[in-house]
């Protein structure tokens, strides 16, 4: 059984926090699909294209055949405990303040035997599913966990190492008129957060749902501009230090294509879109990178919300689109510079919202509360790359099939 | 196609250069004292020699390439055998076959390794691809967390106890205690076994092997050469070497040697009742358990019983890692994997002093090496026994 959490007591300003330390980093290329697996939430594993043998560790050439066309496919996932140990000596200083720490050897349904890191309700002699996550590394790790949902797994301290679980921590979301952000507030309540602060840009502007956002228990509305350096600086001085996960929900958005398009809108949406996020992530990053173990509400998880066109366009949207290229772009150097401080860096690909700005647009829409279910599943499960309703998981996957058709297809070349 | 038999040649001067917990020398250095020490043993001076076979893990940046020009050395035989504890077998059996077919003269055999403050986490950071990519990510336990859970699944399939193993590191203690050069220099009982720091669940501290620096060496050379230099020799009555051997077995339960065992003793001419004394590979007391059943001491699962049937001590019925192995003499990285081998070339040749068996004459040393996942990828074994003098 998992002992549940206790709320974290107030932290005391004379102790010094703790300084954040990885577990082994390396790894061979073969082995970072395990890591690009673990990112999205899947449970993949090598399979040799010519004669189907399941692999793992990973290799470069098939133990069976040798055939070098190898690749990554989602897994049966259930396997058994047949050995386990609790380690209490290791060099390592990321274990050994962890110490002691249980792993064990499983046998997989689909073949291979892996060493794992054992969830606290499983032993040896179980039935267990295996599960892929990120570490502190930011590199994919096999878990077992039990088979069945046991009571307060998800506080298990090996799993909380591993997510970025809303519960106990402090959330700010920085654009309280953002349609996601009532739902998200509530979704993450329910998650268990202990509070959240929400930024509003431009108070002296009214804004219907303002009263229902301000009315809500342990939520604070702040003001915040991610155009404007120094009230990002002023926010970051008051709850830069204890902002335990931020979820970056601003955003501006115009339709419209390159040619016919004005660039004032475009202007804005780099603004708000890109440097918007730079300036977050320079104003709050470094603190939060300074505080990834600092106990039970450690700094957890720095999340972006894109649309899933910033991996291809859509001609309807050319400025917002080109936008959230740049804007992926630059999450992908944030999540470099975040990795040495085990700070997660999530981007959360979505398809058309459900609002004002994609009005003409035909269904499937995504809904704001769908979104926000999307986030607080993504940082529950501790993913880094999420994506939200069938039309992103839909671009996703014709992406990773082939760009190039991707483009011809969503500019109308295809039928 | 039958194999050949090592006729001619011997295995001879062993050296051990005593043991240091933490050492500023550097492998080179190590390596330099062993080999001037078998030579030394021989009547040869550097410039005579035209064989070299060396086995470490620390000679980085340089290879035994580089060692040949900074030991001045002139060879036609240099092989590196990088297989951790198979190391000392398999440098001999290869460099029995060179002077046999009269590629080399005299090849010596030499394991040495350094052990700076820190070296063991460096080395064991770089070991394997697929120990960084697939076990160092899961508590970083080293070899101990490997071993850990092959002794909990060999415990739990055959019914071991903690005090089965405590016997084989027990009577290695005991043996240790006459053996000068051994790290360890206290008795150890087995409440003081059962009752150590616990390392990986079920293995604690008695368990594991102590890292540290050393060196051991011995020369390959032609039956006449030896007589001509009056030197004490071994002959190679028979060897065996497998790697990666039941890759299909979830987990290790059984080496290479279950699958070559018959041709070891059908090669020497011998069945294990006739052998006076085994060194097993013993970096860990459940290995030395599975050696003594896949070199068909007893049956698969019977390790148990045998430990407690017998006195594995030296002047017991059944003498084990007389020395005191690695688990009391200390692990001097690949030289791990030569201790053994030394050992028992003295002993068959009468030269092991206060360890010495009582008319030992015929002696296995079994090797085992390389954990380069979640088990040991290389073992072999050979069968020597006392000529000459």
């Amino acid at each position: 059984m998992t002992t549940p959490l206790k709320p974290p007591k107030k932290k005391d300003p004379q102790k010094r926090s703790v300084v954040p330390t990885l577990p082994p980093l390396g790894r061979s290329r073969a082995a970072l699909g395990l890591t690009v697996a673990a990112a999205e939430g899947r449970f993949a594993l090598q399979h040799c294209a010519e004669c189907g043998a399941v692999q793992y560790p990973p290799r470069d050439a098939c133990m069976q055949c040798l055939s070098a066309d190898l690749d990554w496919r989602d897994t049966p996932s259930g396997g058994k405990v047949i050995a386990e140990t609790r380690i209490h000596a290791s060099p390592d200083p990321y274990f050994r303040e962890r110490l002691p720490w249980r792993m064990g050897t499983v046998k997989l349904d689909a073949g291979p035997v892996a060493l794992v890191h054992l969830h606290g309700d499983v032993a040896r002699g179980d039935r267990v599913r295996l599960s892929l996550h990120l570490d502190k590394a930011s590199q994919g790790v096999i878990v077992a966990l039990p088979t069945e949902r046991t009571d307060a797994m998800e506080d298990d301290p090996l799993m909380r190492s591993l997510t970025a679980h809303p519960r106990y921590r402090r959330i700010l979301i920085t654009d309280a008129r953002a349609p996601v952000t009532l739902p998200l507030i509530h979704a993450l309540q329910k998650a268990g957060a202990s509070h959240v602060f929400v930024g509003e840009a431009e108070s002296w502007r009214r804004w219907p749902g303002r009263d229902s956002i301000a009315a809500l228990e342990n939520v604070s509305i702040m003001p915040l501009d991610v155009t404007d350096t120094d009230s990002l600086q002023d926010l970051a001085g008051e709850i830069g230090g204890k902002t335990d996960i931020l979820i970056n929900t601003a955003r501006f958005v115009r339709p419209g294509g390159v040619l016919g398009n004005d660039t004032v809108f475009a202007r804005d949406e780099m603004e708000v879109n890109v440097l918007g996020l730079m300036r977050l992530a320079q104003t709050f990053g470094p603190s939060m990178a300074s505080r990834t173990a600092d106990g039970t509400n450690n700094a957890a998880a720095f999340v972006n919300i894109l649309s899933a066109h910033a991996l291809s366009p859509s001609p309807g949207y050319g400025a917002f689109a080109a936008s959230q290229a740049a804007a992926r772009s630059l999450s992908q150097t944030l999540r470099a510079e975040f990795s040495h401080s085990g700070l997660r860096m999530m981007n959360v690909y979505v398809g058309p919202t459900d609002d004002e700005w994609h009005q003409p647009l035909p269904p499937p829409k995504v809904a704001p509360s769908a979104l926000a279910r999307s986030i607080v599943d993504g940082l529950i499960e501790g993913l880094e790359d999420v994506y939200c309703g069938d039309v992103a998981r839909d671009l996703a996957e014709r992406w990773r099939r082939d760009p190039g058709v991707l483009e011809r297809e969503l500019t109308g070349g295809g039928s | 196609m039958r194999r050949q038999s090592y006729d001619g040649v011997v295995l001879t001067a062993p050296v051990t250069v005593p043991y240091v917990r933490y050492s500023q020398e550097t492998a080179h250095w190590w390596i330099a004292r062993a080999l001037r020490g078998a030579l030394d043993r021989a009547g040869m001076r550097p410039q005579e020699l035209d064989g070299f076979s060396v086995s470490s893990f620390t000679l980085f940046p340089d290879t035994p390439v580089g060692l040949t020009q900074h030991l001045g050395l002139t060879l036609r035989y240099l092989d590196t055998v990088p297989m951790g504890g198979a190391s000392g077998v398999v440098a001999a059996r290869r460099a029995a076959r060179a002077v046999q077919a009269g590629d080399a003269d005299v090849v010596a055999c030499v394991a040495g390794d350094a052990n700076h403050i820190d070296s063991f986490r460096r080395l064991l950071s770089s070991f394997s691809r697929f120990s960084m990519d697939a076990a160092y990510p899961y508590g970083y336990g080293g070899p101990n967390a490997n071993f850990a859970l092959l002794t909990d699944y060999y415990m739990a399939e055959y019914g071991a106890t903690r005090e089965d193993f405590g016997r084989i590191a027990v009577a290695q203690r005991d043996n240790a205690l006459r053996n000068p050069d051994a790290l360890m220099k206290k008795p150890l009982t087995m409440d003081q076994y059962l009752s150590a720091r616990p390392i990986s669940d079920p293995i604690a501290l008695f368990d594991c092997v102590m890292p540290c620096a050393g060196a051991e060496a011995f020369l390959v050379m032609r039956e006449e050469e030896a007589v001509r230099r009056g030197l004490a020799f071994a002959r190679l009555d028979g060897t065996i070497e497998r790697h990666n051997a039941f890759p299909d077995d979830p987990i290790q339960m059984r080496g290479g040697w279950a699958m070559d065992v018959d041709e070891l003793y059908e090669m020497a001419g011998c069945a294990p009742g006739d052998i006076d004394l085994l060194q097993t590979y013993d970096d860990y007391p459940v290995i030395s358990m599975m050696q003594f059943e896949d070199l068909g001491f007893c049956a698969k699962g019977e390790g148990p019983g045998f430990v407690r049937d017998h006195d594995l001590t030296v002047a017991g019925d059944f003498p084990h890692n007389t020395s005191g192995g690695q688990l009391s003499v200390g692990q001097a990285g690949a030289a791990g994997g030569y201790l053994g081998m030394v050992e028992a070339i003295r002993q068959v040749t009468g030269e092991a002093g206060p360890t010495q068996v009582a008319d030992a004459s015929k002696a296995v040393v079994s090797g085992f090496g390389m954990i380069n996942y979640d088990r040991g990828v290389c073992s072999a074994a050979a069968i020597i026994s006392g000529g000459g003098a």
